[in-house]
């Protein structure tokens, strides 16, 4: 039976893991390459690392960084920040990428997400839409690390996306983002239940609970969370744990 | 021991190959594991991988880009009976056929054809994308010491449906069964991703190395 998947998310910003709140206010969190390994070791189903400044900044990834990192992941890396054309995408998965997480560029140019998917397969494209709720059942997109509006509709987007070749959505609700309030639920299900790709919700964990509910009540394939395992406020066996106590179905 | 891993443009090529590392240093075994792109060098090594992500089509029109390469790979597998592990598509590829993307003729080493995962049950996802199990079905030199019900990570749409049943070593249940190993002779083949299954994927590739 297919597991539901924890990804340990990993904030980057000048080489250095942060945690932020609704995409803003960074505090250091510690060196990707060690969090990286921990989690490896942790029992982590995948690994998230995103360059959350590459696009703001108008620079690209921290190749070296991500290198390093890939180092020590014997699970799936998924890498993310300043994607901008196949040839970014290629140097990600030389460095030792095994996905390639498209956010700012995606949204801009949909047709990148196909060009990609046909290089490099759909397995490998993650699109990650940062969305903010402005109206009943309605959630907008926002870019550039959450810095600009797009009036994009987000749930339209997302079918789009999944139209064009993505393999899976990356979902990060920018509302609930730092909170610890737990995930966008309804954004969550929304999404994922008009997807045939999985989706991995984001934003918001303060606890275990929220993450059966992203997978429970939101229908996610697997569920993101930074900060309530950088700080050790919980280890990912502990989270498996819980969530096999609860009937979700993971890997231990 | 000289292993060569393939490089057609597509792939996690470095997780594969650091992968092989780490399982060539556990084995003691002082491997050179070098990426290759050429097809003249192939004479030169024991053992082949083949990764492959993407599509069956695109996959085969780009190893078929490197001038001269289907030649040599044929007479390395299947007249010199060196080893070759193929992972995801690259194991895809050994099929007579691929149907993704229009359809696509393969090396046709073991017969069956490439189709897409055809649910039964309309709530999963596809891709096929995370950790599930194994049921291992033969005497596998590549599962050798592998757990029945491990796991292994998977991302795929599409499966190999073997003509012959006895060339399967191991399946995985999706609402179908999906053939997740294959072993002809010297032809060895995982759907899923050992170089990112942790420690039981570092376990086939140690095998792979011992073989």
């Amino acid at each position: 039976m297919l597991k539901k998947r924890i990804i340990p998310c990993l904030d980057v910003k000048d080489g250095r893991v942060v945690k932020g709140i609704n995409f803003v206010d960074l505090i250091d969190a510690g060196d990707p390459v060690e969090q990286a390994s921990i989690y490896n070791q942790n029992g982590a189903d995948e690994i998230c690392f995103l360059d959350i400044t590459a696009s703001s900044d108008k620079r690209d990834i921290l190749l070296d960084t991500v290198k390093k990192t890939a180092e020590c992941c014997f699970v799936p890396l998924t890498v993310g920040g300043g994607v901008r054309s196949i040839q970014d995408i290629r140097n990600l998965l030389l460095a030792g990428a095994d996905k390639v997480s498209i956010n700012t560029a995606a949204i801009k140019n949909p047709e990148l997400i196909k060009e990609s998917a046909n290089k490099f397969g759909s397995q490998c494209i993650v699109v990650a839409i940062d969305a903010k709720k402005t109206n009943v059942n309605t959630w907008e997109i926002f870019t550039h690390g959450g810095r600009e509006p797009t009036q994009l509709n987000a749930l339209e987007f997302a079918k789009l996306a999944q139209e064009n070749g993505a393999g899976e959505i990356l979902l990060t609700s920018m509302d609930k983002d730092g909170t610890k309030e737990g995930y966008d639920i309804e954004l969550t299900k929304k999404i994922s239940s008009s997807l045939n790709i999985p989706v991995i919700a984001s934003g918001g964990v303060g606890n275990l609970e929220h993450l059966k509910d992203g997978i429970i009540k939101g229908g996610s394939s697997a569920v993101l969370a930074a900060s309530i395992f950088h700080f050790g406020e919980y280890s990912i066996q502990e989270a498996k744990e819980y969530l096999k106590k609860e009937n979700v179905a993971v890997r231990l | 021991m000289k292993i060569a891993i393939i490089d057609y443009e597509t792939g996690n090529l470095k997780s594969v190959s650091k992968a092989l590392e780490l399982a060539s240093n556990n084995v003691l075994k002082r491997s050179n594991i070098e990426v290759i792109n050429s097809a003249k060098a192939l004479n030169n090594f024991d053992k082949v991988v083949l990764p492959g992500q993407g599509s069956f089509k695109q996959c085969f029109q780009s190893l078929n880009s490197i001038h001269g390469i289907l030649d040599e790979l044929t007479d390395f597998v299947m007249f010199k009976k060196k080893p070759i592990l193929g992972i995801c598509v690259g194991m895809q590829l050994f099929a007579t056929f691929g149907d993704e993307d229009g359809g696509s003729d393969g090396l046709g080493w073991i017969g069956g054809e490439v189709k897409k995962i055809n649910l039964k049950d309309l709530s999963l996802k596809l891709p096929h994308m995370g950790w599930n199990n194994i049921q291992i079905s033969s005497n596998s030199k590549l599962l050798n010491g592998i757990n029945n019900d491990s796991h292994f990570y998977f991302v795929h749409s599409y499966s190999f449906d073997v003509d012959e049943k006895k060339y399967i070593s191991a399946t995985t249940n999706y609402s179908i069964e999906i053939v997740s190993a294959i072993e002809k002779e010297n032809i060895f083949g995982t759907q899923f991703h050992p170089e990112k299954s942790q420690a039981n994927g570092i376990k086939i590739l140690e095998n792979f190395i011992k073989i």
